[in-house]
């Protein structure tokens, strides 16, 4: 049922075959928060996982970068239709994380700075599609991108990819996060459209 | 999730289009699937061409209320593909395919309970979903006070200049960063925390504060009102742009 705009197309960008559908490439990389940026100081930042046993593992800044860090190079998707490719990260993966982790809940909700939530399957996490991300390009994360340290998963939309990320507590059910109660898809596959609900 | 889809492509027929300033334009679109406005809420556009390439950009709603009306105020990006072709192509007849509305948390509903004064501040463009707020509360003969703090270049940038100029329920501060109205009595700048001090509600009085505009703007803006004692959990945010 798509209409056709015979006057449109002239203008049109390069369209690469990694790009998901409704997607455009863009050049600088855009800001998008619900609220006013915090002030998040890495000396006393820590992050922590917390199961349904009520056990808590924490990691401070040190110890979060004893756990080791990985260089990636990933492309985000933002649910506002643009995307970057090749973006230069850090961070620890998350199988790292987990390595002492006993639970046998299938789904995490994210905590962040500012009261912001995101939910996500733990399968969405582990086995190398996941990290806790430091740096962006060379530079650590700016404070408006997320500093000092954010989620990153790189293929879900990147409303999941939480800034000022604290922490997580394992969840028995995929429970709605932040912007999945305001109308955004529970999963977020961009390759799939799982925009909104 | 077992939950169907509420949101679907529905397909709008263009019924007026008139620029709004040089760079902008005002877009009627007739949507009979349409299920109304949320007032400060947003669509997603999707363009096809002949060879059916498809691209697809969001846009605020400048319309609020229970219609089948869509109203968009575009203002174009010279280097974009998406808002020349709205801006300079899409004639009166014309069809587009539009989802939506979209976004639950960049509203306003005159139903909300929470009667806070509502103090709304726009940068640029950003001031499209912060009129149709206020254009929502024109309409309710009782609700929450309302005050406007629009940043915009000079007078002839001033999207929707009549309709603000006619608001009764809504104390309207327009700022020009470049270039003042003739006889206004003081010179153009940019806002600063002591110009956003004098023209919005207090923090005593705990409004509820939306902020819109291009990324550097709704930066500043929101940590000045932080440091203006506004607590961070009645700050909302709505960015466009990288911070370049």
């Amino acid at each position: 049922m798509d209409v056709i705009n015979s006057s449109f197309g002239g203008r049109r960008r390069s369209r690469d075959t990694r790009l998901p559908p409704g997607q455009t490439l863009v050049d600088d990389w855009p800001v998008l928060s619900a609220g006013p940026t915090p002030n998040v100081d890495e000396s006393r930042w820590s992050f922590s996982i917390m199961t349904e046993d009520k056990v808590t593992h924490r990691w401070n800044w040190d110890e979060l970068h004893e756990v080791g860090v990985e260089d990636i190079v990933t492309d985000i998707h933002c649910v506002t239709h643009w995307s970057k490719l090749d973006m230069a990260w850090r961070g620890v993966p998350f199988d790292r994380l987990f390595e002492d982790v006993e639970t046998s809940y299938d789904y995490v909700m994210v905590h962040c700075s500012g009261g912001y939530t995101t939910n996500l399957p733990l399968e969405d996490l582990l086995e190398g599609q996941a990290w806790i991300a430091t740096e962006a390009e060379g530079e650590p994360l700016s404070q408006e991108h997320g500093g000092p340290a954010r989620l990153l998963v790189p293929h879900l939309y990147f409303w999941k990819s939480a800034k000022w990320v604290l922490g997580m507590d394992m969840m028995p059910s995929d429970d709605p996060g932040f912007w999945e109660q305001n109308g955004y898809h529970l999963r977020g596959d961009p390759w799939r459209e799982e925009r909104y609900w | 999730m077992k939950t169907p889809s509420r949101i679907r492509w529905h397909l709008g027929r263009v019924i007026s289009r008139r620029f709004e300033t040089e760079a902008a334009v005002r877009l009627e679109l007739d949507v009979p699937t349409w299920p109304g406005n949320n007032a400060g809420a947003h669509l997603d556009i999707r363009l096809t061409a002949p060879d059916g390439y498809q691209a697809s950009r969001s846009y605020s709603l400048a319309s609020s209320g229970e219609s089948t009306r869509v109203v968009l105020v575009v203002q174009e990006v010279t280097t974009g593909e998406v808002s020349p072709f709205l801006v300079r192509y899409l004639a009166v007849g014309e069809e587009v395919q539009i989802q939506g509305p979209l976004g639950r948390f960049f509203v306003w509903k005159p139903t909300d309970p929470d009667r806070s004064p509502v103090q709304l501040i726009a940068g640029g463009s950003g001031v499209v979903p912060l009129f149709s707020m206020a254009a929502a509360r024109e309409h309710e003969a009782e609700g929450a006070a309302f005050r406007l703090l629009y940043s915009v270049r000079s007078p002839r940038d001033t999207l929707f200049a009549d309709e603000l100029a006619g608001f009764s329920r809504t104390i309207v501060d327009i700022a020009h960063t470049r270039e003042s109205a003739p006889g206004a009595g003081q010179p153009p700048g940019r806002l600063t925390r002591e110009t956003i001090a004098a023209s919005t509600f207090p923090a005593s009085l705990s409004p509820r504060i939306f902020v819109c505009g291009p990324t550097p703007f709704v930066e500043a803006v929101a940590g000045w009102l932080v440091e203006l004692g506004h607590d961070p959990a009645r700050i909302r945010t709505e960015r466009f742009g990288g911070m370049s």
